[in-house]
């Protein structure tokens, strides 16, 4: 018999539409507020109207004679409890002792004073009303430059020069960079607060069954399994008897990476009244209480020589923490240090970071988290120090890049990127815009008295979090792969997914490795019973570092299916390919749904092979991964209101092998409208005395639909040594590279009136004053 | 994001609405785009809340004699994609199409948008550059009340208490005319942080007839009648601009300091007169 050998077709690298989907855009979906308890109580939180305040009294009694109301808690009734967690630390470091219910002073608006709990919610939520508070207002400071001003209101009384950490890091010799420098340029650039807004706000079921002392949470989580060790330890119980459900999640985008006070507290009031009891944030706590991203203000100097080769790089960072540490607060400005040089090739770094407490709600990760500040500090810096030596913004990034052929490269701040080619996604965006022909037609442009403006921005990233030592917790990833009986495949992951489509993408996979039809498996998440403990997903982890621990667990699954196969067809040499074991000599083969039956019928095992297909692989990554792009934003600013009209905007991202192209452009999407929410419209701004003035959705305006330009997306593909599907990560680059383009590309258009700088966001009344004044 | 507690009554007569509103503080819910946001705030705590949706007769849109009688309960999508006043006044269809969003449009009501008089709603631009008139009615009977006199200050309105408004009467414009609604919308509510609604007549290169309605910029929508006048006395266009909002106080928010908003008033009233120009025949 003729052996043809053909390549089975491969579903990865297909743009599959996500399975997930039909389900989310029918309303069929389950977040936590569709989970429904009989006799589930409902929770409303009182919360704090200053920014700052004593707590002289309170009284909640006529909450409690409220018709309904089955229990007030205050700060009293949990002070034994423990603290909401940092998992972050620094050499010293001050944690203030961040108690679920304030005690006898308030620390931000918003902050949490009692939960009163009823029968239904709009009963909770009358009832709060009612709960009496007898505030003595204090000065608030809500800005961090002015918080570390002497005689700043003191945020937390215990440490009046408002300073949480300093952290100090260099890297080669930055004196001698400086020394040997031709040219400094200086500028201090800020990186705003940010509300990261997901669609689901966030939410609680809690549900103790007292007889098996046991106790399942519902939260809107990205990491059930570490909220699960945490919350444990808050509440002082077994970790065992806690199970932890993260349904549906609709949007975290780093807000739900995280401990929060609530999910103990509803934990806490569910064991004590011994009934299901459920929170729902409402959008106003959204804003005011849950994670804020970014909050830097950073003060940059590159040196570099007269031909743009870059020497050194200086930061100052002061990073608004809010009152307390969250999950990672203070960590997060540590990734913007290590960060700092992008792409290029500067040898000597210095950043001295001030972390630093304010009356206001803890800023934490936020899509990028730490990368973007990076990124929007060194690509300015590049743009302002090309405008300082006349050099084309272009010509001085490929000048400076770190080369092809030297990686694996090692950066002054101690990371050793994987893999890149930097010039490639550049020249592919300077192509696509015709760049030259763009630049003469700027230059007509100009002379007609318009206001153009070119920008790119070159973005490094830094993904696949990662090592564990690196890390605050295990950087590490497990999968599960069960075959069941009939041939089906099961999943179980320990990310957790929550729209960056791993229903999908690790289908794919599956599909390829085992010859399975992409119908026949299933990918469960999100619940800690059910899957083996895993870390979630973050920094663009789940593909690279979930994904690579399945397709190693895959690996181990394929080589027991061999071993039944060849055990079934009395071979000891067989292949597996498209669904079938085959021994290619004698021409015979057993379909891999017949060996999952007799793995399990558990007859014709193999010596010393145990019955059952299952193979679980837990994988620790050696390195991150350093995904990186070029981003192209071609505005016209209206002279006459300051308005700014993206013309063109080009992202070409390098995030390796890629598995699903339409995924992809999704995340590349998302993340570029958060990019340019950042760029154009969003800023979270306290006035001084801590209130927050956009506190809604009709005062913070994130993008909608109808903001966004088209994307012009594409791909260079340079696979990561790091892992062996060659992936980096995606979800994050769109933010990240979008940005610093935009910017770059409105202070071209204003160059010629002298601008040289501007702060996010560019908003028009900004940019008008600006062309109104001409100078930054 | 939960109201007070609040009594609900959805009368199905006029007069049973009247009775009701008559009988002391009662809070009218029309399509309660901006009611309802501001109950779930406890920004607004009405105790009673009458609902007009079940209210024959408040509905539609008819053509009497010279005027387009356009009823409170008309939405904003109904306005906007109607053929009659897409035909009889095509500035208010302008107008309604750049109201908030579609979701918007399906619920909001011109009888609520104008009784509600946000500053920064769109429509009263448009009604008092039209020259709209609005009708109220009472247990005690019925009144009108010219747009112009009818937006007082910001939230408040001519409208007394008992008084539920009935309709809009918008006078048909002119053929001849040229139009425009000009906006910068808010980029987180919508809203106009300033809007200029422009009507245009010309007799050879000459304007006859000039009316701007201004709103967004101060505490209500008003007549930018210097700049109307400059217009009919044969300024350009560039000076009429510059006229609008003159004796106005501007509003300053986070997004617009009053200076901006001024200046803004007027690039956009410039644009919206060279645009209706230019649709005048």
């Amino acid at each position: 018999m003729a052996t043809t050998i053909t390549k089975p077709e491969t579903l990865v690298g297909k743009r599959i539409r996500r399975r997930e989907d039909p389900r989310l855009i029918t309303g069929t979906a389950t977040y936590v507020d569709d989970v429904k308890i009989p006799g589930m109580q409902y929770a409303c939180i009182v919360r704090s109207p200053h920014a700052a305040a004593k707590i002289k009294g309170l009284n909640a009694k006529a909450a409690l004679d409220h018709p309904g109301v089955a229990a007030v808690f205050t700060g009293a009734d949990i002070k034994d409890l423990g603290p909401v967690p940092c998992g972050a630390s620094l050499p010293g470091l001050r944690v203030p002792h961040h108690h679920l219910l304030a005690q006898d002073r308030v620390y931000f608006l918003g902050h949490p004073v009692a939960v009163v709990v009823a029968t239904d919610r709009y009963i909770a939520r009358d009832a709060a009303d009612l709960v009496e508070v007898d505030y003595e207002p204090l000065d608030a400071v809500a800005d961090p430059e002015k918080a570390l001003a002497p005689g700043a209101p003191a945020v937390h009384p215990e440490w009046p020069d408002n300073i949480a950490f300093t952290y100090h890091q260099d890297g080669g010799d930055i004196a001698q960079a400086f020394r040997e420098a031709d040219v400094v340029v200086k500028q201090r650039i800020t990186s705003q607060r940010l509300i990261p807004t997901a669609m689901e706000t966030r939410g609680v079921v809690a549900d103790w069954h007292s007889g098996d002392r046991a106790l399942t949470l519902y939260t809107s989580t990205q990491i059930p399994h570490l909220l699960r060790t945490l919350v444990a330890g808050i509440l002082g119980m077994r970790e065992n008897h806690l199970r932890v459900i993260a349904p549906e999640v609709g949007g975290a985008f780093g807000s739900k990476l995280n401990v929060y006070a609530e999910e103990a507290l509803m934990a806490h009031i569910s064991m004590r009244l011994n009934k299901p009891v459920k929170w729902i944030e409402s959008r106003r706590e959204n804003f005011l209480c849950t994670i804020h991203g970014r909050g830097h203000v950073d003060y940059y100097e590159l040196a570099a020589k007269r031909d743009g080769t870059m020497l050194g790089l200086k930061l100052k960072l002061i990073q608004d923490l809010g009152a307390y540490h969250q999950l990672l607060t203070p960590a997060i400005p540590t990734l913007s240090v290590i960060m700092m040089p992008g792409l290029y090739k500067c040898k000597s770094i210095s950043a001295d970071i001030v972390g630093v407490f304010t009356n206001a709600v803890p800023t934490d990760a936020y899509r990028g988290a730490g990368r973007p500040e990076a990124t929007h500090g060194i690509e300015r810096m590049v743009d302002i120090l090309a405008a300082e030596l006349k050099m084309d913004p272009a010509e001085l990034r490929l000048k400076n890049f770190v080369q092809p052929a030297e990686f694996p490269y090692a950066t002054a701040t101690g990371l050793t990127y994987d893999s890149g080619n930097y010039a490639a996604p550049l020249q592919k965006a300077l192509d696509q815009v015709e760049y030259r022909k763009l630049r003469q037609e700027q230059s007509n442009a100009r002379a007609q008295g318009k206001l153009m403006g070119i920008g790119m921005s070159t973005y490094g990233e830094l993904c696949a979090a990662g090592p564990s030592p690196a890390l605050p917790v295990g950087g590490w990833e497990g999968a599960t792969v069960k075959v069941e009986p009939t041939g089906k495949v099961t999943v179980l992951t320990g990310i957790s997914p929550h729209g960056q489509g791993e229903e999908t993408s690790f289908a794919q996979i599956v599909g390829d490795e085992l010859g399975v039809d992409i119908d026949d498996v299933v990918v469960l998440h999100g619940d800690t019973t059910l899957v083996q403990y895993g870390i979630g997903t973050f920094g663009s982890r789940g593909l690279s570092v979930g994904g690579t621990a399945l397709y190693f667990a895959l690996q181990e699954l394929k080589a027991k299916v061999k071993k039944f196969g060849a055990h079934m067809l009395a071979s000891n040499d067989v292949t597996l390919s498209g669904g079938t074991c085959r021994d290619e000599r004698s021409g015979k083969s057993v379909s891999f749904a017949e060996i999952a039956t007799a793995a399990y019928r558990g007859i014709q095992l193999p010596p010393n092979t145990q019955p059952g297909l299952v193979a679980t692989y837990f994988w620790e990554p050696p390195n991150f991964t350093f995904p990186f792009g070029a981003h192209m934003v071609v505005t016209e600013v209206d002279r006459e209101t300051g308005a700014i009209d993206i013309r063109r905007y080009i992202a070409v991202d390098d995030c390796g092998n890629i598995i699903n192209p339409l995924i992809v452009d999704g995340q590349v999407h998302g993340g570029v409208a958060q990019g340019l929410g950042q760029a154009l419209w969003e800023e979270a701004v306290y006035d001084d005395n801590g209130q927050l003035l956009t506190g809604e959705l009709t005062d913070y305006a994130i993008p909608k639909a109808h903001f966004m330009p088209f994307i012009e997306s594409s791909h260079t593909t340079t696979p990561s040594p790091v892992n062996p599907l060659g992936v980096k990560g995606i979800g994050e680059a769109g933010t990240i590279g979008c940005s610093p383009a935009v910017v770059n590309s409105v202070v071209d258009a204003l160059s010629t009136l002298g601008v040289r700088h501007i702060d996010m966001p560019l908003t028009p009344e900004k940019i008008w004053k600006l062309i109104q004044g001409g100078q930054a | 994001m939960i109201p007070q507690t609040f009594e609900y009554t959805s009368p199905a007569t006029l007069q049973e609405a009247l009775q009701l509103i008559a009988g002391g503080e009662r809070k009218i819910l029309a399509g309660g785009m901006s009611l309802i946001p501001m109950m779930k705030l406890r920004l607004a705590l009405p105790e009673h809340v009458v609902d007009l949706s079940r209210v024959p007769g408040l509905n539609g849109i008819s053509e009497a004699g010279s005027s387009v009688k356009i009823g409170a309960m008309t939405t904003h999508h109904g306005v906007e994609s109607s053929p009659l006043i897409r035909a009889k006044c095509p500035l208010l269809a302008e107008a309604a199409s750049q109201i908030g969003d579609i979701q918007v449009r399906n619920m909001g009501t011109i009888g609520g948008s104008v009784a509600h008089a946000d500053p920064a709603a769109d429509y009263p631009a448009a009604l008092v550059a039209l020259e709209a008139r609005v009708h109220l009615v009472s247990a005690g009977g019925e009144r009108t009340v010219a747009a112009s006199d009818f937006f007082l200050e910001a939230f408040t309105t001519a409208i007394e208490p008992g008084e539920i408004v009935l309709d809009v009467e918008v006078p048909v414009e002119d053929k001849s005319e040229g139009y425009r609604y000009e906006k910068v919308p808010h980029p987180a509510s919508g809203f106009a942080v300033v809007g200029v609604a422009v009507r245009v007549k010309k007799t050879g290169g000459k304007v006859t007839m000039a009316r701007i309605g201004v709103t967004g910029m101060s505490s209500r929508a008003f007549r930018a009648r210097a700049a109307e006048a400059l217009l009919e006395s044969g300024a350009d266009v560039a000076k009429a601009a510059a006229a609008v909002g003159e004796g106005e106080e501007a509003n300053a928010d986070l997004y617009a300091s009053s200076a901006y908003r001024r200046h803004l008033a007027q690039v956009y009233a410039a644009r919206a007169i060279a645009a209706a120009l230019s649709r005048a025949s």
